[in-house]
Formats: structure tokens, sequence, C-alpha cells
């Protein structure tokens, strides 16, 4: 089982997290504008990238609090761990 | 007792040896340039090229496979064979594959252990039931065999299902579609690759694609480890890849990559006779021919390719059977893998044309694409050779996603995506 480090907890089994996608998908800004192909865009399509993928998870069974964290989709590797709001760090690949 | 311990046998003759089974395909290097190039040599891939061979009279073909040919999610998957999913557009392609499944060994002239022992789909609350009752109704009008059973009946066409009141979720009663069944995975690759081989495609092996040649608008070749090909048309049938390619040309598709685990038993004596899926108590479970207990359920909720899963997922799936399967408490795990499925947010694939021209998709099948099969080979076949879908694939176009015509087979399609 993978170790997840939240945050505010430290490192932590998988089994504790749950898994909420793509980081850094914000609302759109004026919605009633909207095309449906923006609206599609939004609603349906996110990056499904083979390495760093900057994504969200949820400490349910510890703090019960977001983050957000840059894992490796190829290795499985967690490169690293940032708070909501935070900027994505830059990481070595 | 020693004398019947017996002398390890000394190294035969070469003479005792099997004579090795002759190649069922060439193994070709590529040509400059093909009519039109198949991205993906697993089943939808292969059956792809045999449809396009077959019924189109197109034969200047070639597979190109990144690793061996059926070595994803084609050896990697359940096996299980079905057409009970819910919408019409979903049961339309699915009973298509499913009859050409029960032609499929006279059809390819190889065996593939086809076994229509049938498939019971277990509901355990009262939204279970009316979702499954609801189902079979819908099968029927779309003339797909399908009947309710209840609890007793359950018992007796698989024995060894605990129907009894008293655990956390009863068996309430079971969808039960008689025609469904199971097929040997690699088999049927190999079946739809000798076929396709007799009729001159070139199936390449460990030929990665790394990059598409897009002019105007239109894909011309491609770039590969083994050199560049022209390519009149291009087909993708890459599975858990397919975003990866996609993105080589800057589409963007609704695609999440997932691990998904299955795993086997040691090897038992026949008890289990039919395929029993469970939606609620998650896990689908069969008995492969030589006697494996093959059991999948649900994907691993994070992005991968990594072809591996955590194992407090398998546990859960343990439980689950465990809970259905009593017998199997002693029955010792053999392997567990996963493959990587590319999922849609509606749980229906991608089928038919896209933005750019002579480039075509196959994506998006999830975690059910092997019972596609022989019906996606078709339909995509006529796809590429026509330049438009055939009426079964016309509904899984990429722009339902902007036109808001989803088929939603999520919890409809009787398993949990």
């Amino acid at each position: 089982m993978q170790l997840i480090r939240c945050p505010w907890c430290g490192s932590r089994e998988e089994a504790e997290f749950h898994y909420g996608g793509q980081a850094h998908v914000s609302y759109p800004e004026n919605p009633a504008e909207l095309s449906d192909a923006e609206w599609a865009r939004y609603v349906f399509f996110r990056d499904n990238p083979r390495g760093p993928f900057a994504e969200r998870w949820v400490h349910s069974a510890g703090c019960r609090r977001w983050f957000n964290a840059i894992r490796d989709t190829g290795t499985h590797d967690l490169l690293a761990v940032y708070r909501i709001g935070d900027p994505r760090p830059e990481v070595a690949t | 007792m020693t004398e019947n311990v017996r002398p390890l046998p000394l190294r035969p003759d070469s003479d005792d040896l099997p004579e090795h089974p002759s190649f069922l395909w060439r193994n070709p290097d590529p040509k400059p340039s093909y009519d039109v190039v198949i991205v993906g040599g697993g089943g939808h891939g292969l059956a792809t090229a045999y449809y396009l061979a077959k019924n189109h009279g197109i034969t200047n073909v070639a597979v190109l496979e990144k690793g061996w040919l059926a070595g994803g999610n084609m050896a990697r998957n359940t096996t299980i064979i079905r057409s009970n999913y819910l919408w019409d557009e979903s049961s339309g392609i699915y009973e298509h594959s499913l009859k050409l499944w029960e032609g499929l060994e006279e059809d390819l002239g190889y065996p593939i252990l086809f076994s229509q022992r049938g498939v019971l789909n277990l509901a355990h609350s009262l939204q279970d039931v009316r979702d499954s009752v609801r189902r079979v109704n819908a099968n029927r009008l779309n003339g797909v065999d399908a009947e309710w059973v209840d609890p007793q009946q359950v018992k007796q066409i698989c024995p060894i299902v605990n129907v009894s009141p008293d655990v956390r979720y009863p068996v309430l009663g079971a969808t039960y579609q008689p025609r469904a069944g199971i097929a040997k995975h690699d088999y049927v690759a190999w079946g739809f690759a000798r076929r396709a081989n007799e009729f001159g495609v070139d199936l390449i092996q460990n030929c990665e694609v790394t990059g598409l040649d897009v002019v105007d608008g239109r894909v011309v070749g491609l770039q590969t480890s083994r050199g560049n090909i022209r390519a009149g048309k291009v087909a993708l049938a890459a599975a858990g890849h397919s975003s990866v390619l996609a993105s080589m040309v800057g589409l963007r598709l609704p695609l999440q990559s997932h691990p998904l685990q299955a795993l086997v038993s040691e090897l038992l004596e026949p008890v289990h006779p039919t395929v029993v899926m469970s939606n609620a108590v998650h896990v689908y479970v069969s008995q492969a021919h030589k006697g494996e207990l093959v059991m999948g359920a649900g994907i691993d909720s994070f992005n991968g390719y990594g072809q591996r899963g955590a194992f407090h997922i398998i546990e859960r799936q343990m439980s689950a059977a465990l809970e259905l399967f009593p017998i199997f408490a002693r029955a010792h795990l053999l392997r567990t893998w996963a493959g990587i499925v590319d999922t849609t947010p509606d749980a229906s694939p991608i089928v038919g044309l896209s933005p750019i021209a002579n480039l075509y998709l196959n994506c998006g099948w999830g975690t059910g694409g092997f019972k596609a099969t022989p019906g996606v080979g078709w339909c995509f076949a006529h796809t590429v050779a026509n330049d438009e879908p055939h009426q079964y694939n016309a509904p899984f176009t990429l722009d339902r996603f902007t036109t808001g015509a989803l088929v939603d087979e999520h919890g409809a399609a009787a398993v949990a995506h």
C-alpha cells in the first residue's frame, strides 16, 4: 500500500484518503457567456497525462482536509504535496 | 516408501518433445506506407484489422503494437461477455457483438472456448430490484434474452451463492442472461491475428508510436520506434493510452486512465457453473475452463498508467467474494494484476470520427471492452472504410459531450464502473 504525505498529518496509508481528480480546475468566471463547447470542456474534459499530474486528495480518515499533490501517473511516485490555494510547485522529473 | 520415489527424468530426447506449434502470424518489418494503420494490437485493433479485410477488402493494413500482441488489457480482463445493458444504444452494439461471438469460432476457424454459461447480476436492495427489473424489461424490448429470477432460482442456477437472509447484503434476486458467458481471451486475440495475417495484414510488434503527422488538418503518417510510416488513414485502438496518443496531435479526450485489478485463485474442481456479478457487494466471479476462479472489481481511484494497484482494493474484493461465496474461504490467491482502463464521464465508449480528417477514435471502453471485441471490430472497420460510423457506433461520438446526448450507463449497465 502506498504512503501519502498529508501536509498536516504526515505520511499515512493510501486507504485513509480519497481521490479528487485534477487540481486547479476553477469554476468558469463568466458562466453565462460560455458556449456549449466551453461548458463541455469544463464539465467533462480533464487532463490525463502519463507523467507528473497535479491532483487533489482528501484525508478522509484523518484530518478530513483537502490538499493538492503532484504525482507521477506512470510510476505512482508522489513528487510533492501542497496546500489548497498554494501555486503548483516545480518538481524535478 | 523409497521404492515409490521415481528418479528425476533425464533430459528427454528431442524426439520425445512435441513439435513447436506453427507460428500463427508473420513478424514483418514495417513497410514505408499503408492504406490503414491501426494503433494498438489488442483485441479491438486485431478485430478491426480482420473485419477491414474480410468485410471491406482493405488489406494493405498494419497493426502497430508497442509491446506484444494482446499483452495489454486483452491479457488482463476477466473475459465476461454479455449484452444486458440498459440503454438502446448500448444494447445495440453489445448485442451485435454477442451475435458475432456466437459464430466467431466457426468464422475464425480457431477455438476460442466460448462458453455461454449465463450471467447473474445480483440485486441486494429494493432499489437494486427495481433497477434490475426495469433493465430486464428494457433488454426484452431490445430482443436481448433476460429474465428476473428470485433467490431460490439464483440458488438453482449457481448453488454456491449464499442466499441466506442473514447477511449484511442479502441476495434479493438477480437478472439472468442465459446467452452470456466467457471466452479464452488469448485464443480470441490469436484467432483474429491469424486470420488478419492470412489476409495480408502486417502485425508489427515492439513498435511504439511516438508521433502523428498532421498536414492541413489531415493525418498522413506516424512516427514510430521502428521508423516513419505513411498512412492513408489512422485508427486508434490503444485503450488506456488513448489520451497519450491523442495529445500528440493536441486532441483532448474526455478520458481518465485508471488501474483496474483482477485476480485468480489456484486451480479448483468445477464449482462455479455460471458468471456472477454483484454491483452492491462489488465483485464479479467466474471459473475459467482450467479451474481458476477469476475475479474482478472496481478501479483504483487515482489516475495511473502503472499497471498495478493497491492491495486494499484486493482485500475489499475478497471480502465481497466471501460474502457471496463462503465456500471460497480457503481458496488460495494465485496472482493479481492490473490493466489500464480509459473511463469516460458516461461510462460509454467513444467510437467514430475525430476532429482530424482520416484519424479515427476507438477508446473509452473503460472496464468493459472485452465483450465488445468482435462488435467494435466490425463497426470500427466500417467507420474507417466508409469515413462514417456504422449504425451501432453512431451514438458513441466524441461530440456527445458537447451536445449532451450522453449514453449514461453508470449504474444502469448492471455493474458499477
